[in-house]
């Protein structure tokens, strides 16, 4: 099978995962007590108000109806409008222009800020992961190998807001280096931009980096019984030579396996970091829109979420290909 | 933060202390113009607009009506009501025709002149039928506008109401330009001290000194405010803590000793109306036998509740919902105890020897709620009554549980007059009237007090009020929750903070400076 009819084949099945997902999204958040009109209301809620916004949001018609007309749009590419604005519209007049606009425009700055936040993460994590894995192969069972294994472990293990109140502990308020506020908007410089997202980098940095530099320490270790490595060694080559030029290259496929996981993870896992941070990133504004029941926008989050799984598990399942001569070319 | 305490900054500390205590107070300094003053509010949300009719929580009063718009009348810090559109005012004697001479050579934003119409135009969309408005049932007693001249509006009222000039103060009700509402609301134009210069729904928003305000001098001494979205208590506390934000509002009871320890920050807490309630519902059995509600009123221990929900941060309520920061407000009515003797007493009388209650309560109606519960439980166990608190999601529990259980927790800001207050939630036919208590002698002088001038007369109408509401009213208040915010030492305020709302009737902007 061709690497391009596993991709399709993929996609299908990843459109198929996506129209699941939606379902179950929305019916989720039906099944959440209150709606919308009832969550911006609040206490000065009346009945004859929440009607009225229902009506004018269409929150009284059937659900399947509802489900329905999203699914046309989403299909199309159309989102909709948020129920903010579609509130908004009705309350002001139709052709009031606000901030919102259309989901989407409402979305893909908070998107972009996420997949900063990121890739920042990556540039930071991913380098250090890897080399702590190999480091730690290389002089496996060493005392560098078990303070690598039990420090990384101990920081996967603590939730992520402890490690970001640690980390703000320390590196905010103990020694004010680095601002507890990630406050990022437009027109900020990007040095400023770093700055700010320094500190959420950082908590997400402990998070992932157990979990990649453990599974290349493994994949590595695993390789070393191999009767190449074993030829290699004979050879004389020096043991780091052994396993960057050797076992490294095979031992690539798991290792981007998990790389690309992680990165998923940190575009849909970031939730409570943004809370923390007051990172105005995609997580932040899908919390928000959960707690007003603003559904459009809670379902293309969630399309975001699930197509980045499924990309960059995608994406993983190709790299491992293309990293693998023996499943590059086809028998 | 550095913990140690060099020599150098200790009397520098001290040499400003003392510099203080000589001065009396830093409000007695002319206050100074400039700054980007820093908020980190809670209270905002992606749903967030500028129309000022469905404003409900902190961060958008801040920016609405504490930056961008303006109102007939203000609250000022002191409590007293002045003008800010308007000049004056004055009334027929029944109270029922109000005539208010506005301001001249005031601008909007966008250079559109203010003038009579624009007031009528935006008292409009509270008054009109099927109006919007969360601020409807305040302004609902407005018959006839009248444009008298440019700068003179006329009310007529359905009945005659003295507290009119205080309705108006609302942060609903902003002045808007006539003629392009929808524009204004859309992008936030008023004629307040600052104007939008950015706005990002439940995220940040910036406002700038708007040059041509016709009181640049003295309202809004700020360069620029920028409010930041900070949901998390702990990261709102941390943004203080650090100095990543001059001023925040909600602080968490449990962080007041440490922040009270930074030599940065000062806590900012006043006594105002804001009380917590359980109301009942008086149509409903058991609740509409007086001896009940009186056995319960008894059977709450509302300093305990102090103590422990509040962390002492609150004052002990008396079951009428008038606070510290109301004109009238009878702070020497008996206080009702807790007293399990008393409870029985009336238990006795009811004819209820074994009475077993559902209380509903959820994080929702107000922080603390549940634990509340909790020890109004305990302490109605020893006065031979049961209750089972059952915890409610906070979720939708305005709509589901409040005002559809029989009892329930609540919250209440409170109001700045004592009408506006009872007629929200105690007046029958209002929507609010969360305990529905039916009490004739209450109902009449309520009608009575509104239309009353004089104010010796008033103050017996709603010190009686207050003493019938205590005694037999459907509503347990067990404390008054005080305002808790915290701001940098670098700014300066008046030598009163306003208790009507946070952050100084959340007019922080307009009225604070940096010294």
């Amino acid at each position: 099978m061709g690497i391009l009819s596993i991709i399709i084949k993929r996609l299908g099945l990843g459109v198929l995962t996506l129209f699941l997902v939606s379902i179950i999204i929305f019916l989720a958040v039906n099944m959440l007590p209150g709606d919308f009109a009832q969550a911006l209301l609040g206490q000065a809620a009346t009945p004859e108000a929440v009607a009225a916004i229902r009506a004018d949001l269409g929150l009284d018609r059937p659900i399947a109806n509802r489900y329905f007309d999203w699914l046309v749009g989403a299909a199309r590419g159309d989102f909709g409008t948020s129920f903010a604005q579609a509130n908004f519209s009705a309350y002001v007049g139709e052709n009031s222009s606000s901030n919102y606009g259309s989901v989407a425009t409402q979305l893909a700055p908070r998107f972009a800020n996420t997949v900063f936040l990121a890739s920042v993460t990556a540039v930071i994590a991913i380098p250090i992961s890897l080399a702590i894995g190999i480091l730690a192969a290389l002089y496996r069972y060493s005392i560098f190998d078990r303070v690598a294994n039990v420090s990384t472990l101990t920081s996967i293990s603590s939730p992520e807001f402890f490690v970001a109140y640690i980390l703000i502990l320390v590196l905010a308020v103990l020694n004010p280096l680095l601002p507890s506020l990630s406050n990022i908007f437009d027109g900020m410089s990007f040095a400023e931009r770093l700055e700010k997202t320094l500190l959420p980098a950082l908590t997400l940095t402990l998070v992932v980096t157990a979990h990649m530099m453990r599974m290349t320490r493994a994949a590595i270790i695993n390789l070393l019984a191999s009767p190449y490595i074993e030829m290699a060694r004979l050879k004389g080559l020096s043991p780091f030579r052994v396993i960057v030029v050797h076992a490294l290259p095979n031992a690539l496929a798991p290792i981007i396996n998990v790389v690309a996981l992680n990165l998923a993870y940190l575009i849909t896992g970031v939730v409570v970091v943004e809370v923390v941070f007051v990172y105005p990133g995609i997580g932040q504004l899908f919390v928000d829109s959960v707690k007003i029941r603003d559904i459009p926008v809670v379902q293309a989050c969630c399309m975001v979420f699930a197509s980045a799984y499924i990309l960059l598990n995608l994406l993983a399942d190709i790299m491992a290909i293309l990293s693998n001569p023996r499943l590059r070319i086809p028998k | 933060m550095n913990n140690r305490f060099s020599r150098r900054t200790l009397l520098q500390t001290s040499a400003a202390a003392g510099l203080l205590s000589t001065m009396g107070m830093p409000a007695l300094a002319a206050p100074k113009h400039g700054g980007r003053l820093r908020l980190g509010l809670a209270g905002a949300n992606t749903s967030d607009t500028w129309d000022s009719r469905t404003h409900s929580d902190n961060y958008m009063i801040n920016m609405g009506a504490g930056c961008v718009f303006e109102t007939l009348t203000e609250v000022a810090s002191d409590g007293s009501l002045k003008g800010e559109l308007a000049e004056s005012w004055e009334a027929t004697p029944d109270a029922k025709v109000w005539t208010f001479n506005l301001r001249k050579g005031v601008k909007f934003h966008n250079g559109k002149s203010f003038g009579a119409d624009d007031v009528i135009e935006s008292m409009k969309m509270h008054v009109e039928e099927g109006a919007k408005s969360a601020a409807k049932p305040i302004v609902s007693s407005v018959e006839e506008m009248k444009k008298l001249s440019d700068n003179q509006v006329q009310f007529t009222l359905k009945s005659g109401s003295a507290d009119f000039p205080y309705l108006v103060s609302d942060y609903h009700i902003c002045i808007f330009p006539a003629g392009m509402i929808a524009e204004a609301i859309s992008k936030g134009i008023g004629t307040g001290p600052y104007q939008v210069v950015s706005f990002e729904p439940g995220v940040r928003t910036l406002v700038k000194k708007y040059e041509d305000h016709y009181r640049a001098d003295t309202v809004g001494y700020f360069a620029e405010v920028e409010a930041i979205a900070i949901a998390d208590a702990s990261a709102r506390m941390n943004a203080m803590m650090t100095g990543q934000v001059d001023a925040v509002n909600r602080v968490d009871f449990k962080t007041v000793p440490l922040m009270k320890a930074n030599p940065n920050v000062e806590i900012i807490e006043v006594t105002g109306n804001m009380h917590n309630v359980f109301p009942m519902l008086c149509k409903m059995e058991p609740f509409n036998n007086v001896h009940v509600r009186q056995a319960l009123k008894h059977a709450v221990n509302r300093q305990e509740m102090v103590d422990k929900i509040l962390l002492g941060h609150g004052a002990i309520g008396n079951d009428h919902p008038i606070g510290p920061a109301n004109q009238y407000y009878a702070g020497n009515l008996p206080q009702i105890q807790y007293d399990p003797d008393k409870a029985k007493f009336h238990m006795n009388k009811a004819g209820m020897g074994n009475l077993k209650l559902d209380l509903h309560v959820s994080e929702g109606a107000f922080a603390g709620a549940t634990d509340a519960g909790q020890l109004y439980s305990n302490s109605a166990a020893k006065c031979g009554i049961t209750i089972n608190v059952i915890q409610e999601p906070a979720d939708g529990y305005w709509s589901n549980v409040w005002m559809k259980k029989p009892w329930c927790a609540s919250y209440w800001s409170g109001r700045a007059t004592e009408d506006w207050m009872f007629q929200t939630a105690y007046e029958s036919g209002q929507p609010w009237n969360e305990a529905g208590w039916e009490n004739e002698r209450f109902q009449s002088l309520l009608k009575q007090g509104r239309s009353e001038l004089d104010s010796a007369k008033r103050r017996d109408i709603y010190t009686e009020m207050q003493s019938l509401c205590s005694q037999e009213g459907g509503t347990i208040i067990p404390m008054y929750q005080n305002y808790l915010d915290a701001a940098s030492t670098k700014l300066a305020h008046g030598p009163k903070v306003g208790n009507l709302w946070m952050l100084d009737n959340s007019r922080i902007s307009k009225r604070w400076w940096f010294a």
